[in-house]
């Protein structure tokens, strides 16, 4: 480990530096609600074009007061999860009362994802942190350049483009946490639709001042009886 | 404390059971011109004595500014205060550029604590000669610990430190329960008090002393001279008496005080009249 560092370009740290992701996850939506933060993710994890995996957890909980999402590199989220892990640790092996707050691990998870980034190896992640401290609520993100920031709503990868537009017309202060969640399953339905990377089978997770909840996966339903989807072929001779 | 055979390395115990190189490293404090601390619920006051070695010369700096919320008053070796003043102030900058947020102060002194009882386990080291009055602000609320060159840190309501620092300490035992819910003139007022009762008779003025607040929406900052002066002439114009401690923080000392008792330990007049003596030094 200690070697990648020394030297950029030469053939034996290569071999220790990412490159390009193998198995990977796609969007994560956070949202700033009533009580606290609401997170969605679905639980699959493609390997290249296949989707392979199913029943990838890729939200988990941080300390007493967050949540982490990642979207990207699955094998690099496990490893996030071990620092993060350590960091907890040793937050509360000083036994003094004080814990590490979303904004702390957003903020150390800010600095490892920029360092790893300039020695050109990076955690090829994008991360949604969120939690509530003190009432305080709090939702940020960070990705594998280290570009970071805090928002009322977040989204990785697809979830920007697609969920995002979504949010900005229809969130709004003080979401109630039935309203919250309508609002990102009506995201992730269009994800599902859309992104090919996406799985049938999500989990929903929230945090507020008492804690996290995760929920068991399930399904959202969709509809596929659109009129145009009828002979589809009808305007076009000779095509399938 | 007499010289024996069992003074010369910090890593050798006496057959009673003691260090005393670390016993020594606490005379040094003892010997260092006086600095109290005192905190209520939304602030904490440091004060220090600073006197100059002679006329020509400018007077030691003795209260260092750790961060934006904690700051720290030492007596005695006050070349080793500055070093771990540095090293304070290097501990919360690094936490912030990592954390964004601040160092909590127990966790500060954990670490000071920590760094000087190495001192007191190698053969080639020796403790630190300084005792550290350290006040800040963090989301538990206002804290004042003293550090201790054995390695040990205990959080107190207040405290003194430093030559005649047990006259502070008794006129501060009379009143410390008033002190969690005083405002914050009067805090500063009381440490003004506190640090007078260490001079023995000697006049306050602001040209000896330093005085330095941290608080709730105010980031820890000394005091300048003008303002110490103002506060020393308030209330010794008011027949250096203790002020009253309802929650009166006005600039007039148009305070009707019975004044006209004028022994240096002055009469104490707080709301808890329990027929308290006048304070004999």
């Amino acid at each position: 480990m200690e070697n990648s560092s020394y030297s950029l370009l030469s053939s034996e740290a290569d071999s220790q530096r990412t490159l390009y992701p193998y198995v990977t996850g796609t969007s994560v939506i956070g949202i700033k609600y009533k009580d606290g933060i609401l997170m969605v993710a679905d639980m699959g994890g493609s390997y290249g074009s296949t989707l392979r995996y199913k029943s990838v957890e890729r939200m988990k909980p941080v300390g007493k007061h967050s949540l982490i999402g990642a979207s990207g590199e699955i094998s690099d989220f496990q490893e996030i999860l071990r620092y993060l892990d350590e960091l907890t640790l040793n937050d509360s092996m000083w036994d003094d009362g004080n814990s590490l707050g979303p904004k702390e691990v957003h903020n150390y998870l800010t600095r490892v994802m920029y360092n790893r980034r300039n020695k050109f190896n990076p955690l090829w992640n994008s991360l949604v942190l969120g939690g509530v401290k003190n009432g305080q609520k709090y939702l940020g993100t960070v990705n594998m350049i280290g570009v970071h920031y805090e928002d009322n709503h977040v989204a990785t990868g697809f979830g920007n483009h697609l969920a995002r537009p979504i949010l900005r017309d229809e969130w709004h202060e003080n979401l109630s946490f039935e309203d919250g969640v309508k609002l990102l399953e009506k995201c992730m339905r269009v994800l599902l639709y859309r992104d090919r990377s996406a799985v049938n089978k999500l989990q929903i997770a929230k945090i507020t001042d008492e804690g996290v909840t995760i929920s068991q996966p399930y399904s959202l339903k969709t509809f596929w009886n659109f009129s145009a989807f009828q002979n589809p072929t009808v305007g076009a001779e000779g095509s399938w | 404390m007499f010289r024996n055979q069992y003074d010369t390395d910090v890593t050798t115990w006496s057959p009673a059971g003691r260090l005393f190189q670390v016993e020594y490293a606490m005379e040094a404090v003892k010997q260092g011109s006086a600095a109290i601390g005192l905190r209520s619920k939304t602030h904490v006051v440091l004060a220090s004595v600073n006197k100059a070695n002679s006329e020509l010369s400018s007077h030691q700096k003795k209260i260092f500014k750790v961060d934006d919320h904690i700051g720290v008053a030492i007596a005695g070796l006050t070349a080793d205060g500055r070093v771990l003043s540095r090293y304070m102030r290097s501990e919360c900058i690094n936490y912030s550029y990592s954390y964004e947020s601040k160092l909590p102060v127990g966790r500060l002194v954990v670490q000071l604590a920590d760094k000087a009882q190495v001192c007191t386990q190698r053969s080639w080291k020796r403790p630190y000669g300084v005792g550290l009055l350290v006040g800040g602000l963090d989301e538990s609320g206002a804290h004042l610990y003293y550090n201790c060159p054995s390695g040990n840190y205990f959080e107190y309501q207040a405290f003194a430190i430093g030559s005649r620092s047990q006259a502070a300490k008794t006129y501060m035992e009379r009143k410390f329960e008033t002190f969690a819910e005083s405002s914050r003139e009067n805090l500063i007022k009381d440490a003004l008090f506190a640090l007078r009762e260490t001079l023995q008779g000697e006049k306050l003025t602001s040209t000896i002393c330093t005085v330095a607040v941290v608080g709730i929406g105010e980031a820890f900052h000394i005091l300048d001279k003008e303002t110490v002066q103002a506060l020393i002439n308030e209330f010794e114009i008011a027949g250096e008496e203790a002020p009253a401690n309802e929650a009166a923080p006005e600039d007039q000392g148009g305070d009707a005080q019975p004044g006209g008792d004028v022994q240096p330990g002055a009469a104490d007049q707080g709301p808890a009249d329990e027929g308290v003596a006048p304070m004999d030094i």
